[in-house]
């Protein structure tokens, strides 16, 4: 499934109307173990959709194939244009590079600096010790991170060793580095669930606010209902390996949600 | 067995658990082995006791070896002094070198299984010969001298180091590492940004063990004509001037004794 039949598929420009993400018929067994049956859903640009669902119901797993993490055993994925599963190595790492991910973890390299860290982005489009550390880095892309930094707060910290920080703070440097690749669509992975609700909502109202006023379109999988409720426009619920829930945030209530989380919030 | 008699506390168990006849053979077969191999190869008692007694002798050598000869302190100083450019070249060549191997050695970085095999064979290798034995066959690769020493301890360096920084390597957190690659990273960029700034205090604690390794192995590598303090040590001994061999010994043992330390204090900073 991975032979090269795209032959529209290259670069449909610049101007972005069509949805941004098109999943039809996708399918992920592990060993014979069914965990996505066949999902169909179609995104929207610049929106915020939560994807939820009971723990292993394959949230991750469905984050994974959107980019071949995780290779998807059938289906379709149109993402940014592009035929993800007729990429071929190559192309699948400049279509990566134009994907930013937010991990649960925030996977920054510890002993170096933030502002390193945050540089370390631009190796989604560059290579070489310039996109290394930030003593080899050229100026603008130096000056690129500061921005970054200063996107999500954090500048006056560009120096600092990234494991003297904060959890949170932490968090919002590992958004910065994501800002660094230029991404035009975002998957979000549980990234408020190794945090206190408290900073665990500020990461999400940054991500939120990267979707308001920068346009960018948002997947995000939030394991906290009020989260959800809160920083989408969209909620997709996983179940069963389908699809079994999908509607505008604004029409949904909090009752016909719970099912699709593990444990209920507290009032 | 229970004792109905004394109900709060039990026997103890028996000293010895039983054991099978075939337990019974398996240990006479190793007490045999032992046995047959200290008969077959240690000294006889009477002639340890008779060597001892010469070695305290007005004419043996523990007797000569005292007061130590200083005289030569000079030419000797110098050969110290190119032990030690042998033990420090050679340490960074296997060092260096040592980082490649590893990266091919690791089950993560190595670009392909059959490369990460032929890695480990290698590292297994250089570690497995004594470095000696490379002094030797580099003797006849190079020629005598300090080349020859330098080249046996790279090879063994690199054994030593590459084992460890693969180890190193194989240990961090991969989330980084993944994170990188995730996004588009080259290979290369995700080694060199996400694991060797992770890896760096093992890397350096290894780098100073292997320099205090090379120091102690560079003395002895004259012994067999590849350079260093050792062929002076091997005519003093071959001239019977016991007194300038001890010499010899004392500054070697103040060299290594300094390079430990030194590196210890490193470290103890550095982590
Ligand atoms: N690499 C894998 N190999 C085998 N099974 C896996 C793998 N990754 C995930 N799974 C299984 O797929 C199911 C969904 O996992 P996941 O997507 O992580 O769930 P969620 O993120 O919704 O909690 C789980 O039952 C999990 O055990
Ligand atoms: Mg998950």
């Amino acid at each position: 499934m991975n032979a090269h039949i795209a032959p529209e598929s290259s670069q449909a420009g610049s101007t972005q109307v069509g949805p941004v993400l098109v999943v039809d018929g996708l399918v992920k067994d592990f060993d014979g173990r069914v965990v996505l049956n066949g999902l169909n859903f179609t995104l929207a640009p610049g929106q915020s959709t939560a994807l939820i669902g009971a723990n292993g119901s394959g949230k991750s797993t469905l984050l994974k194939c959107l980019i071949r993490l995780i290779e998807p055993t059938a289906g379709q994925i149109k993402m940014l244009g592009r035929d993800v599963c007729a990429l071929n190595t190559r192309d699948l790492r400049s279509f990566r590079a134009q994907v930013g991910i937010v991990w649960q973890r925030h996977n920054l390299v510890p002993r170096l600096s933030v502002l390193s860290n945050v540089i370390h982005g631009v190796q989604a489009r560059m290579s070489g010790p310039r996109a290394w550390f930030q003593a080899l880095a050229p100026a603008e892309v130096r000056a690129e991170a500061m921005a970054c930094l200063d996107r999500v707060g954090l500048s006056d910290r560009a120096g600092a060793r990234v494991d003297s920080l904060s959890g949170g703070q932490q968090q919002r440097v590992a958004i910065a580095r994501m800002l660094m690749q230029r991404p035009a669509f975002i998957l979000a992975d549980e990234p408020d669930a190794s945090l206190d609700p408290q900073t665990g909502e500020e990461v999400m109202a940054l991500l939120l606010s990267l979707v308001r006023e920068n346009g960018l379109s948002l997947l995000m999988i939030s394991h906290r209902l009020e989260h959800t409720l809160e920083f989408s426009d969209r909620i997709l619920g996983l179940a069963q390996g389908r699809i079994a829930l999908d509607l505008p945030t604004a029409q949904a209530d909090a009752a016909g949600l719970r099912r699709f989380f593990d444990h209920q919030e507290p009032a | 067995m229970t004792t109905p008699t004394v109900p709060t506390t039990l026997a103890p168990p028996p000293r010895f658990s039983h054991r099978s006849i075939p337990e019974y053979v398996g240990i006479l077969l190793v007490l045999g082995l032992v046995i047959s191999c200290l008969m077959a190869t240690a000294p006889a008692l009477d002639k340890l006791s008779r060597g001892i007694a010469r070695l305290f002798a007005p004419s043996g050598m523990l007797m000569q070896m005292f007061p130590p000869d200083f005289s030569r302190i000079v030419p000797i100083g110098w050969k110290l002094l190119e032990t030690l450019q042998m033990a420090v070249a050679g340490c960074f060549l296997g060092l260096i070198l040592a980082i490649p191997f590893a990266i091919l050695a690791t089950d993560r970085l190595s670009p392909h299984p059959l490369l990460r095999q032929v890695a480990r064979a290698v590292i297994a290798l250089f570690r497995t010969v004594p470095d000696l034995v490379w002094a030797i066959i580099f003797i006849i690769i190079v020629g005598l001298g300090p080349a020859a020493g330098v080249m046996a301890i790279m090879v063994d360096k690199i054994g030593f180091a590459g084992r460890f920084f693969a180890e190193a390597m194989e240990e961090t957190d991969v989330g980084p590492q993944d994170a990188l690659r995730a996004i588009g990273a080259s290979r290369l960029g995700t080694i060199v940004s996400a694991v060797f700034p992770a890896c760096l205090p093992s890397f350096t604690a290894t780098s100073l063990f292997a320099l205090e390794k090379s120091v102690r192995g560079s003395a002895a590598l004259g012994l067999v004509g590849a350079g260093g303090i050792g062929v002076d040590l091997k005519v003093a001994f071959d001239l019977f001037n016991y007194d300038e061999a001890l010499a010899i010994i004392l500054l070697m043992l103040v060299l290594v004794i300094a390079v430990e330390q030194g590196s210890g204090w490193i470290r103890k900073k550095l982590i």
